[in-house]
């Protein structure tokens, strides 16, 4: 096997002084693969997305045996050093795409500086322009120019989305962290845009780190997920796999989808175990 | 309890026609679904009825009244609202616990810390989250601080925008039953925009399908179901999502994909 794009041991993050335990000894590796993320609602999948990048607010407690991006070691890197590695090699998107973009600036202008920011000798304005439509169109915006000409909040949620995706793709980074990329869109939509990001993860080898609630989405988009709860990994399974994930959390999840065709007339919910936190985990 | 005549947004510079002439009704205790591709103009007919945008052409008629565009105040003791985008609805400097009060203040009724407490525990929230800013919070939490503020008025109509897509299904599942347990006991109406064909099927009566700024096609629920469509749009939006949700372990087939 190759060697690992980003490797994290015995991760912890702490809240409010280490009150709140918001991850806590999380190890994983990802390779040249998609990896996804799938966890309750508060259950620290967001805080590891950010970790990654060092996008946690000060007073965050980030405490690891090892947290590396390729040759970087990101718990002791520069903020230099980040500079370049945010946005450049490591995508992100945030789960709040139009909150992350500027108020007052349009779109279009928006993507294009991230371009002209990373690339900045590839042709200036005119290329930077040209780029930001073909990226607009491959995320399938009908009508790229006049979205392009639009501020954050003349768009609709599932195009902040994917001007969002737009702009991490455009810098052609090495690993990519979506947070929820694609929660905004309808089905249709939503599987053009991943099958241009599984595209580009098969076309130039890279990573890809999905967080998401999405179960289906997980399932049969990625090559592996990981499973957490309470801030701990639980499981990690291959994809393909989950239908026989075996911890009881995992199993209560995927008794919780509404389906189309059947109406119950109450939905199953999880009844939640203190002892589930520290349930070991099951490794495929 | 909503009628909707008409409704014709024009938006942006120059004006383009959004929302086209929609029309449609639900009865009181009724829960409607809004889908359809992303950017069709299913944000645009929740803000008009919820007054947020006041530039609009046709009748919007709640309980029997048609509302003059610039709603009063007594309008949100009534209905209330579920953002998309929880982040830009919540004020980014106050705590949850004084967000969740303000409507009650706006509307002078009594403000206690009981019904912060409901409030946060209804939908799944531990009340010590409280003294927390919106940045503090993981994205659903924020999703269900949104939907436990429109609830605390006791409104008899909810706009809920995509209410659960920033949740994980077990928190959802929780949800989507609350929202169901509160319609039957107290015969709220609900008026619902998803992408997720079966949390419509799952909540709805009706559903309304729509495209580039028109409802393409009207059916029951039960229709939704039995997946007997007509229009060619719906008809693909249909078939998308079952073999998105479906249970085959087969990966989805992607076009374009190589
Ligand atoms: N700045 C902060 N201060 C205090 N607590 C925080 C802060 N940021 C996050 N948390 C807490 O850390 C926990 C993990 O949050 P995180 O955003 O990682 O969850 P998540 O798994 O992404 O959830 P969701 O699916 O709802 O987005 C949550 O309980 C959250 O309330
Ligand atoms: N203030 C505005 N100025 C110009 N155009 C606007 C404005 N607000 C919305 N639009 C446009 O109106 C259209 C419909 O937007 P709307 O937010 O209603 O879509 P939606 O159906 O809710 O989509 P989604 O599922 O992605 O949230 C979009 O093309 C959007 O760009
Ligand atoms: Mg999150
Ligand atoms: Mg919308």
């Amino acid at each position: 096997m190759t060697a690992p794009l980003i490797e994290a041991a015995n991760l912890e993050v702490g809240f409010g002084g280490g009150k709140i335990k918001a991850v806590r000894s999380v190890s994983f590796t990802l390779g040249r693969e998609k990896l996804g993320i799938v966890g309750e609602s508060g259950s620290g999948k967001s805080t590891v997305g950010r970790a990654i990048m060092r996008l946690l607010p000060p007073t965050a407690r980030v405490v690891a045996d090892r947290l590396r991006f390729q040759e970087i070691d990101l718990l002791t890197a520069s903020n230099r050093d980040m500079v370049h590695v945010r946005g450049r090699r490591i995508g992100l998107i945030l789960q709040d795409p139009k909150y992350s973009l500027n108020p007052v600036m349009r779109v279009g202008e928006q993507i294009a500086e991230t371009y002209l920011q990373h690339y900045p000798a590839a042709g200036g304005k005119a290329a930077a322009r040209a780029r930001v439509l073909e990226m607009l169109n491959a995320v399938k915006i009908r009508d790229p120019e006049r979205v392009a000409r639009l501020y954050p909040h003349e768009i609709s949620g599932g195009m902040g989305q994917r001007v969002m995706i737009a702009m991490m793709l455009i810098a052609e980074p090495e690993v990519m962290i979506a947070d929820e990329p694609t929660s905004a869109l309808d089905v249709t939509v939503r599987l053009e845009v991943l099958s241009l990001l599984d595209e580009l993860v098969t076309r130039r080898n890279l990573g890809l780190i999905l967080i998401s609630h999405d179960l289906n989405l997980v399932r049969r988009f990625c090559d592996r997920v990981i499973i957490m709860y309470a801030g701990r990994i639980v499981e990690t399974l291959a994809a393909s796999q989950l239908g026989e994930a075996r911890h009881p959390y995992t199993r209560g999840l995927l008794a919780s989808l509404p389906s189309i065709d059947h109406k119950v007339s109450r939905l199953p919910t999880l009844k939640r175990d203190p002892s589930w936190i520290d349930a070991v985990e099951t490794n495929s | 309890m909503i009628d909707v005549r008409n409704l014709v947004v024009r938006l942006g510079s120059p004006p383009q026609a959004v929302v086209k002439r929609v029309s449609f009704s639900v009865e009181t205790g009724g829960s409607y679904g809004l889908v359809g591709e992303s950017g069709c103009g299913k944000s645009t007919v929740l803000r008009a009825i919820s007054g947020l945008n006041p530039d609009y052409r046709g009748e919007i008629e709640i309980g029997g009244k048609v509302l003059s565009p610039v709603r009063p105040k007594e309008f949100y003791r009534s209905v209330q609202m579920v953002f998309q985008d929880p982040y830009g609805s919540l004020h980014p400097r106050k705590t949850i616990g004084a967000q969740l009060l303000e409507p009650l203040r706006n509307q002078r009724l009594p403000r206690s810390r009981e019904a912060v407490f409901e409030a946060l525990t209804s939908v799944g929230l531990n009340p010590e989250l409280r003294y927390r800013f919106p940045h503090q919070l993981s994205g659903g939490q924020r999703q269900r601080v949104a939907i436990a503020r429109a609830l605390i008025l006791e409104p008899q109509v909810l706009l809920l925008d995509e209410p659960t897509s920033a949740l994980d299904v077990s928190v959802q599942a929780e949800i989507l039953n609350l929202l169901n347990e509160l319609r039957e006991k107290r015969g709220l109406t609900y008026l619902l925009v998803s992408h997720d064909l079966a949390v419509i099927a799952h909540m709805c009566d009706r559903v309304g399908v729509m495209q580039a700024g028109q409802i393409v096609e009207e059916v029951e629920a039960d229709r939704l179901r039995a997946g007997t469509l007509e229009h060619p749009y719906s008809r693909l939006l249909l078939e998308a999502s079952q073999q998105y949700g479906g249970s085959t372990e087969e990966p989805l087939t992607m076009n374009g994909a190589a």
